[in-house]
């Protein structure tokens, strides 16, 4: 890498500058362009035709709303809870999957194979699943005594039962991390520990969940603005409903698109750009940071 | 004894797995067996006769072959952006990993914004109907590239940098001509990752809902993904009819997943281990 930059200078069309040019064109315009232009948009009420400058009178509507509110404190609420289950979830599976199991050729395979699956296929299926008289979880739950909540009808409840699905949908993909991650934790360590008689929990403890600090901190971040991000299965499942329990910054957005309110609906977007900035830039300087001493 | 607590743990483990994992895609199958009337009941149950070569006849023939249609244009989007995207991001890959530009520093934080930021809706619909490409093929094929060149531009750049610069030295002294180091040298060598970018890709835009959604509307231009809601109405959805269509869409992942598993996973776990 450190070889000489004047070589690479004295014959430049290897390496030709040029080549960034296609991708810069369509990626400039079709996603630079706009979030440029959001910033203006959302300052006015807006047409498609015309716009008419405002000021900050949609991003005041936007906090004065109960229901916009709610949706963002939903869109916090779930990233936080997907990502969490996503990482503990995974992080288990991944221990089992590289532990000395039988059949694990097809557990990765089931435990991976939803995340290539459709969100929105997905997400009626779950819906089905989870009504609350003629559904099969609830059924299930009848046969051994228990009565099954409303799982998408409870508005307490609603929200995190889009989230258990995504969590169903998405672990594979954190479980396939954590096992790249723990596949290539040297295995002197272990050996290491085990001279010292560590016992499996200190193993797991001081040596397993520091080494493996990578793969979680990818599967924070990816799961995390998943979730901030996430439309298509709380829109497949609830439309963001019952009333407004389960709306998100995204349904929101979607929501007010439709109804033709095209200055809020930008607006909503500026929301969830400075919403991820604020939360995702810091997280992952966290979780890159130089490791201490562990 | 120690053998005998990873057999009974892998047990509990299969059976747990086939609960979670396993049975809501049995009832989807199931569901696609069944008529109307019974598949309303929305049970686990096995399907009274079989009709799901009538369930998939009524599918495909719905709204005068949409589903066809569908197929169609989510098989050109996807090939077309995915090719695309496969060029474009390996061009912009290599020359960033190779040269050291001032550009650099701001190319990696416009990639880093890409994979973060959600796109803006409303301001891309206006820019869209300017350039007349708004609720066209065109448009679709143009924004799924747009969208996804982060995440490839990330993949080569990391392959690249893995593939010795001698061998460009020793192309150009050979005689090679400066674009010849790129298609015939390095853009071959790339292409372990190239397939697992193929695969990845196609996977995310063929299953894209939200994208063609905002930015393909109409009938004559639904994606696959967007079928689904011929079956679903307030009062009397069709629930053969739609867990058809769900297993129908299910099939080319599937497909994809037995072939290319290995791709899929290493794809997505790049950079995982590295940090």
């Amino acid at each position: 890498m450190a070889s000489a930059p004047t070589t690479a200078r004295s014959r430049p069309s290897t390496y030709p500058v040029w080549f960034f040019l296609p991708a810069a064109i369509i990626y400039g315009a079709l996603f630079l362009a706009p979030t440029f232009a959001s910033l203006y948009f959302s300052l006015t009420r807006w047409t498609l035709f015309n716009s008419v400058f405002i000021g900050f009178e949609n991003f005041a509507q936007f906090f004065r709303e109960p229901f916009l509110i709610k949706g963002l404190i939903n869109t916090v609420l779930y990233a936080v809870v997907t990502s969490t289950l996503k990482v503990v979830i995974g992080m288990g599976l991944a221990l089992l999957l590289t532990s000395n199991i039988i059949a694990r050729g097809y557990l990765r395979s089931v435990v991976f194979f939803p995340v290539l699956v459709s969100t929105v296929g997905v997400g009626i299926t779950f819906t089905v699943l989870m009504h609350p008289t003629n559904g099969m979880i609830n059924q299930g739950l009848a046969l051994m005594g228990i009565k099954g909540p409303g799982w998408l009808t409870d508005p307490n409840l609603a929200l995190f039962s889009v989230a258990l699905v995504d969590v169903w949908k998405g672990v594979g993909l954190a479980t396939v991390i954590y096992i790249a991650g723990l596949v290539a934790i040297p295995r002197d360590y272990y050996e290491a520990a085990r001279i010292d008689g560590a016992t499996s929990w200190q193993n797991f403890w001081h040596v397993t969940l520091p080494l493996s600090r990578p793969a979680t901190a990818t599967v924070i971040t990816l799961s995390f603005i998943g979730g901030l991000r996430t439309f298509d299965l709380i829109w497949a499942m609830t439309k963001g409903g019952p009333g407004f329990a389960s709306d998100t910054v995204a349904s929101v957005i979607y929501k007010q698109y439709q109804a033709g309110f095209y200055g809020l609906s930008t607006a909503g977007n500026v929301v969830l750009f400075i919403l991820i900035g604020i939360l995702v830039v810091p997280l992952t300087m966290f979780l890159n940071r130089k490791q201490g001493h562990e | 004894m120690k053998q005998r607590t990873s057999i009974i743990g892998g047990l509990a483990a299969i059976a747990g797995s086939f609960f979670v994992f396993v049975v809501p895609f049995i009832f989807i199958i199931l569901m696609a067996f069944k008529d109307k009337p019974q598949s309303g009941l929305r049970d686990f149950s096995w399907p009274q006769g079989f009709h799901l070569w009538d369930n998939l006849v009524q599918v495909v023939t719905t709204r005068n072959w949409m589903m066809i249609t569908a197929f169609i244009n989510s098989a050109l989007i996807t090939v077309i952006s995915v090719t695309a995207l496969v060029v474009l991001a390996a061009m912009v890959g290599f020359v960033l990993a190779r040269r050291k530009t001032r550009l650099n520093g701001l190319i990696e934080f416009l990639i880093l914004a890409g994979l973060m930021i959600p796109p803006a809706v409303v301001p891309t619909i206006w820019l869209l109907q300017g350039l007349k490409l708004f609720g066209t093929l065109h448009g679709m094929i143009l924004i799924e590239i747009a969208y996804n060149l982060p995440f490839s531009i990330i993949l080569y750049r990391a392959f690249v940098a893995t593939i010795p610069r001698d061998l460009d030295e020793a192309a150009i002294i050979d005689g090679a001509r400066p674009l010849d180091v790129f298609f015939r040298i390095i853009l071959p060598m790339l292409w372990p990752v190239t397939v697992t970018n193929i695969v990845v890709q196609s996977v995310g835009i063929f299953n894209d809902f939200t994208n063609p959604l905002y930015y393909l509307p109409g009938n004559q231009n639904a994606t696959v993904q967007l079928t689904l809601y011929n079956f679903q109405s307030q009062f009397n959805t069709a629930y053969n009819l739609l867990f058809t269509n769900i297993l129908l869409i299910t099939i080319p992942p599937l497909i994809v997943f037995l072939f290319f598993n290995r791709q899929i996973v290493a794809g997505m776990t790049a950079g995982a281990v590295k940090g």
